[in-house]
């Protein structure tokens, strides 16, 4: 018998008892819908994490300040990263692109009569942009020569433009941080929301030697960080290692020591962060998958009863020249037919449902781009485990189908 | 070389403590072109030959030349085979299949056999349909048609596959004496015109009339075999209780 016409008699099969059709799909619906779905949502999910972190710089490494100890008292945050342990990073370290110091400040920019506080306030070194993989849309960076003068300039993102200047082109203006002109020479680019949600653009760059000194009135050369960037992120574990020799040894660090500072590695990090998300996709994944096994039972189920219904048909067609295979391949062809059906709507409903709920989420978190995956390949794979739970549960009852015995399923009222 | 070669065929049910001897030893020829009814009280193996004749069984010893060809030691897939392309069947009760037309059930038998194309497989049911005076029912379901009507289309369905035998079983055992003599005409027909060979199992005296050859079975054993019917008659009505 020709494919098409087992197909077609499969159809007709299902088609005379509708209601049971459709009860028994609902079951193979659900579980490839919520598979679906879940698996939709949790890739958004390690995309925005990922797309987070190239924001970020993949290849970025951040050198924290370590706890000291002062006569047994443990103190988190002490100054003891300098601006020299920057310049000596990107110096002496062949896996490091750039390094760039940070002094964080908080405080309020006037222009006019306007103005704001901004989310971030920072002083950092002239090799900031490289290291953040960020671009200007328009002027300058400072310079090392403008950090070593102290100079009063800064660099500001797109947030505060509409917050201070109305009609005013901000470039050249100077602007007023706790009583301290700064002229603006640049304007960054935009780079929107973090995964948290917060805005990246509200921030306002300076140099680090300028906020020290003027901002936060500082005596001491200590920075809050260091903020590194590896030549290419499959560099990053050299430098993060060479990183930590390098500061070894200019912090004479003897074996027995605590280190006085820390490494991070934000792909770590990102790693981490993908492990986790990973993680929990399988096992919401795996909790859905239960339910497409209950709809696997419920095909089979019902493909048992119809193999004891049709007994009388089987014998009919075996009487007349169906071989063992025939039969199998007519049951199995049904229950494959009804769970591929049911998959195609679980996957209808579920990527129906991963949009919504992306909708959700983006409209509850204004500023984030949860981003909205549709994969193909997934809905692939749904499909094809659809009608591998079809061919599993069908080809028991199937074979059982094909195993009777003529005369018996002629006889069988 | 006969159509039919049967020798020492025997067909034991084993029922666990008691063996039950269906056929206790048949050894018959038919050939070509004969039309054979096969009569017997209930219980006497009749049915049973049937089935073995029919490729349905198998028999638990002897031998069965089909066409030459030795059936006992076959598989299920080639007897199977055999069934579809040499063998139509014709049931008491029809055993069309429900809620599916007239002209798709003739059409059966030729979905199960060689790859033939769906026009020409659809243009040989109907014209068989139009042999058994159907034509005009062939979108019809089973429920649609009267019992003769049912009868003659799973006739069409048995001859489709143009089989060198027919085989009833009681085909006339649903039927009333009016489309009972129809049916017992179209048999005859397709034996005389077409020679197609027939073999039927009955227990009505006017099928058994009209065939050429009985066979009468008593206890698993071949107790008359004669193209008189009244002998045949004779012998299934003689009781060995009794003298």
């Amino acid at each position: 018998m020709s494919f098409l016409d087992t197909v077609r008699i499969a159809l007709r099969a299902l088609l005379k008892n509708k209601m049971r059709a459709v009860l028994t799909i609902i079951g193979v619906v659900i579980g490839i819908a919520a598979v679906t779905t879940i698996v939709s949502i949790g890739q958004g999910a390690g995309q925005l994490v990922s797309g987070e972190f190239e924001a970020l710089g993949t290849n970025v490494v951040l050198v924290l300040p370590g706890q000291t100890r002062r006569g047994g008292v443990r103190q988190s945050g002490a100054p003891t990263l300098t601006a020299a342990d920057a310049d000596a990073i990107r110096v002496e370290c062949p896996a490091v692109l750039a390094a760039s110091p940070i002094v964080g400040t908080s405080g309020q920019i006037i222009y006019g009569n306007e103005n704001w506080n901004p989310k971030e306030m920072q002083g950092v070194g002239a090799d900031h942009l490289t290291v953040r993989n960020w671009a200007l849309d328009a002027g300058g960076f400072f310079s090392q020569t403008d950090i070593d003068s102290n100079a009063q300039v800064c660099v500001i993102g797109q947030t505060l433009i509409p917050k201070l200047f109305r009609t005013v082109n901000p470039l050249d203006e100077t602007v007023r941080v706790n009583n301290v002109p700064f002229r603006i020479i640049g304007i960054l680019k935009k780079k929107g929301a973090n995964m948290v949600g917060d805005d990246q653009d509200d921030v306002v760059l300076m140099p680090h030697s300028t906020v020290r000194k003027r901002l936060n009135g500082s005596p001491l050369d200590t920075v809050h960080a260091i903020m590194v960037s590896a030549r290419s992120t499959d560099q990053m574990s050299k430098a993060t290692k060479e990183i930590r020799a390098l500061m070894y040894e200019r912090h004479e660090v003897g074996p027995n020591d605590e280190a006085d500072f820390s490494v991070q590695d934000t792909t770590e990090i990102a790693a981490t962060l993908a492990i986790i998300t990973g993680t929990l996709t399988l096992m919401l994944s795996a909790i859905a998958g239960i339910s497409l096994l209950v709809g696997g039972v419920g095909i089979m189920n019902i493909m048992l009863v119809s193999v004891t219904e049709r007994t009388r048909e089987i014998g009919i067609r075996m009487a007349i020249g169906a071989r063992g295979k025939d039969i199998l391949r007519q049951f199995l062809v049904e229950s494959v037919v009804l769970s591929c059906i049911g998959g195609a709507i679980g996957i209808a409903l579920g990527t129906a449902a991963s949009m919504a709920a992306t909708m959700l989420i983006n409209a509850y978190k204004p500023g984030t781009e949860w981003p909205m995956v549709v994969s193909i390949p997934a809905a692939l794979v749904a499909m094809a485990f659809a009608a591998a739970v079809g061919v599993f549960f069908g080809y028991y009852p199937a074979r059982r189908a094909s195993m009777l015995d003529p005369i018996d399923a002629l006889r069988y009222e | 070389m006969a159509l039919i070669e049967l020798k020492d065929v025997r067909r034991v049910y084993d029922l666990g403590e008691v063996q039950v001897h269906a056929l206790r030893s048949v050894t018959r020829n038919v050939e070509l072109g004969e039309y054979i009814a096969l009569i017997g009280a209930s219980g006497s193996g009749k049915s049973t030959l049937m089935n073995t004749l029919g490729c349905l069984d198998r028999p638990t010893h002897g031998s069965y030349l089909l066409g030459g060809e030795e059936v006992v030691t076959m598989n299920r897939d080639q007897r199977a085979k055999i069934r579809n392309r040499q063998l139509g069947f014709v049931f008491q009760s029809y055993n069309l299949l429900n809620r599916t037309s007239a002209l798709e059930n003739v059409e059966l038998p030729l979905m199960y056999g060689k790859k033939i194309p769906p026009r020409e497989r659809r243009d040989r049911a109907m014209e068989m349909l139009g042999k058994v005076g159907l034509a005009d029912r062939y979108h019809h379901h089973p429920s649609q048609l009267s019992g003769g009507q049912q009868q003659r289309v799973a006739i069409a369905r048995a001859l489709v596959n143009r089989p060198s035998i027919l085989m009833g079983d009681e085909p006339t055992g649903n039927l009333d004496s009016k489309t009972s003599r129809e049916v017992i005409e179209l048999f005859r027909e397709l034996n005389e015109e077409q020679k197609i060979t027939v073999i039927l199992v009955t227990h009505d005296q006017n099928v058994a009339r009209n065939a050429k050859r009985v066979i009468v079975l008593r206890d698993g054993e071949v107790v008359e075999d004669t193209q008189e019917f009244s002998l045949a008659k004779a012998a299934l009505e003689y009781d060995p209780t009794v003298s």
